[in-house]
């Protein structure tokens, strides 16, 4: 399953790639696969205050509810609009078009994992 | 009940299934298929085409004697004995209480000889009290859920998948008929039943082991059909479509069929006494507490069972199913509300996790395929 090399990742598998202090957030195909079809993505507010791990948002597949963690700290600045219409995308785009938000982040995110790191950590729920 | 600290036993198909990269999930102790690829792709090949389901978890009873007609009246709420031979029956089996202990569908083989089906999690407590209940009459119960294999064919092109794989003259088999035929040279029992809400096959296959031989030749013959295998998932968002009910959520041991609606399947007219009978009858007179009724969301989020439903803002009763329907395009839900609630009027709520949804009164079922 592809883990692309030049993005972040948290063990409760968001992605992040972080450009000019704007960190954009996203699910790991490994955890799109894991659900299941992406029926329905409840996105944070625009505006509102995140803390690295607080929740998020939800993402809701045909049989699940997952909770969304900031995996930054900062503020919320923009919502991926088009999963509204089509969350399905997170399926078929966990990486590029499934992007769930953007945060201005307020310090630099800590403790990522790494693409290689990552993988060894789904490797082990597989 | 399953027991949790054992692993979940494997279907004959096992192998199959690993090899299709299906996402195998532990239901009722068994290591079943969820889906294989697109959940929602599975239940619109199943409306549009056909689908290749593995339910071996489900258990199968025989009984068989001279006496197997009248032990079957006296266990269930049915009238069993006035099955013809190549019938079915939905029916159920209740507690003294008038409790549902499971919903089954009981096949009649021969004059004195039943095939009873029943849910995976419950073949234990079937089983038992068909032994017990039978133990006055001349008939042997024999629980042979292990030697058998379960593979359903279900959609609008199943008819012509199976057509040249099978020695049965398809056109002569009725909905809820099954009798013995051979799909891919194994013999099997071969049911026009499902739980799909669409035309299709049940294959009883025994002994179990023959089951991938009659799934390869399926799929060979089905795949230009558009024939998919499809998985639990798909599984509970058709029957849910088709407003068919689940054991442990639409029926538990605590209501009655009276309770749940489905009151029809209760035969009082039958001689002799049957267990239930006595507390069903005070059921049947009393006024029902409850209804089962659809919900469609005008919203996007899905409804989930176990959530309040609200009229005007008050609590009229809970979900027990949930799912976002692929072929309605929004969330459905079925729901129990107050017997005598009025649901043509006032504006309908579910509460999702705080968030009061909006959602439209819909008749059950939710689809209706055309004949």
């Amino acid at each position: 399953m592809s883990v692309p090399t030049e993005l972040g990742y948290t063990a409760k598998h968001e992605w992040v790639a972080v450009e000019d202090g704007i960190a954009t957030v996203g699910i790991t195909a490994f955890a799109a696969e894991a659900l299941g079809d992406i029926v329905y993505v409840e996105s944070p507010e625009v505006g509102s205050e995140v803390a690295a791990g607080d929740t998020a948002g939800e993402v809701e597949s045909t049989k699940s509810v997952s909770d969304i963690y900031s995996p930054v700290s900062g503020e919320i600045v923009e919502v991926n609009a088009a999963l509204e219409d089509a969350p399905e995308t997170i399926n078929s785009a966990p990486f590029e078009g499934g992007w769930l938000f953007k945060v201005r982040i307020s310090e630099e995110p800590a403790n990522l994992l790494s693409a290689e790191e990552y993988t060894k950590l789904t490797e082990g729920e597989n | 009940m399953s027991d949790p600290t054992s692993a979940p036993r494997i279907t004959a198909l096992h192998k199959v299934h690993e090899e299709a990269g299906a996402t195998l999930v532990d239901f009722a102790g068994w290591l079943m298929p969820l889906r294989y690829s697109s959940e929602t792709a599975e239940h619109t090949a199943v409306r549009e085409a056909a689908g290749l389901f593995d339910l071996s978890h489900m258990g199968e009873i025989r009984l068989t004697g001279p006496q197997a007609a009248e032990a079957l009246d006296h266990a269930l709420v049915g009238f069993l004995s006035k099955v013809k031979v190549g019938r079915a029956r939905y029916t159920m089996i209740t507690a003294e209480d008038g409790g549902v202990l499971d919903d089954l569908i009981v096949y009649r083989l021969a004059e004195d000889e039943y095939l009873v089906v029943a849910n995976a999690a419950n073949v234990p407590v079937v089983a038992s009290a068909l032994a017990e209940r039978a133990a006055g009459f001349d008939v042997e119960v024999a629980d042979e859920s292990a030697a058998y294999s379960l593979i359903a064919i279900q959609g609008p092109r199943a008819v012509e998948i199976l057509a040249p794989l099978t020695d049965a003259d398809l056109d002569e088999i009725r909905y809820y008929a099954g009798y013995e035929h051979t799909v891919a040279g194994v013999p099997v029992l071969l049911a026009r039943t499902g739980y799909t809400g669409e035309d299709g096959f049940e294959i009883f296959v025994k002994p179990a082991d023959k089951a991938p031989e009659i799934w390869a030749a399926l799929m060979a013959e089905g795949a230009p059909h558009g024939l998919v295998p499809a998985g639990l998932s798909s599984r509970d968002t058709l029957r849910m479509e088709a407003g068919m009910p689940l054991y442990g959520q639409e029926l538990t041991s605590e209501l009655t069929p009276f309770d749940a609606g489905l009151g029809r399947v209760v035969k009082f007219d039958k001689t002799g006494d049957f267990v239930g009978r006595a507390a069903l009858e005070e059921a049947s007179r009393t006024s029902r507490e409850r209804r089962l009724i659809g919900l469609a969301s005008r919203g996007r989020r899905p409804l989930r069972k176990g959530q309040d439903v609200l009229r005007d803002g008050a609590v009229v009763g809970v979900t027990t199913s949930g799912a976002p329907s692929p072929t309605l395009g929004r969330p459905i839900a079925m729901a129990y509300v107050d017997g005598d609630l009025d649901t043509a009027t006032g504006s309908f709520t579910v509460d999702v996790r705080g968030r009061g949804e909006e959602v439209d009164v819909v008749e059950l079922p939710f689809y209706k395929r055309q004949p």
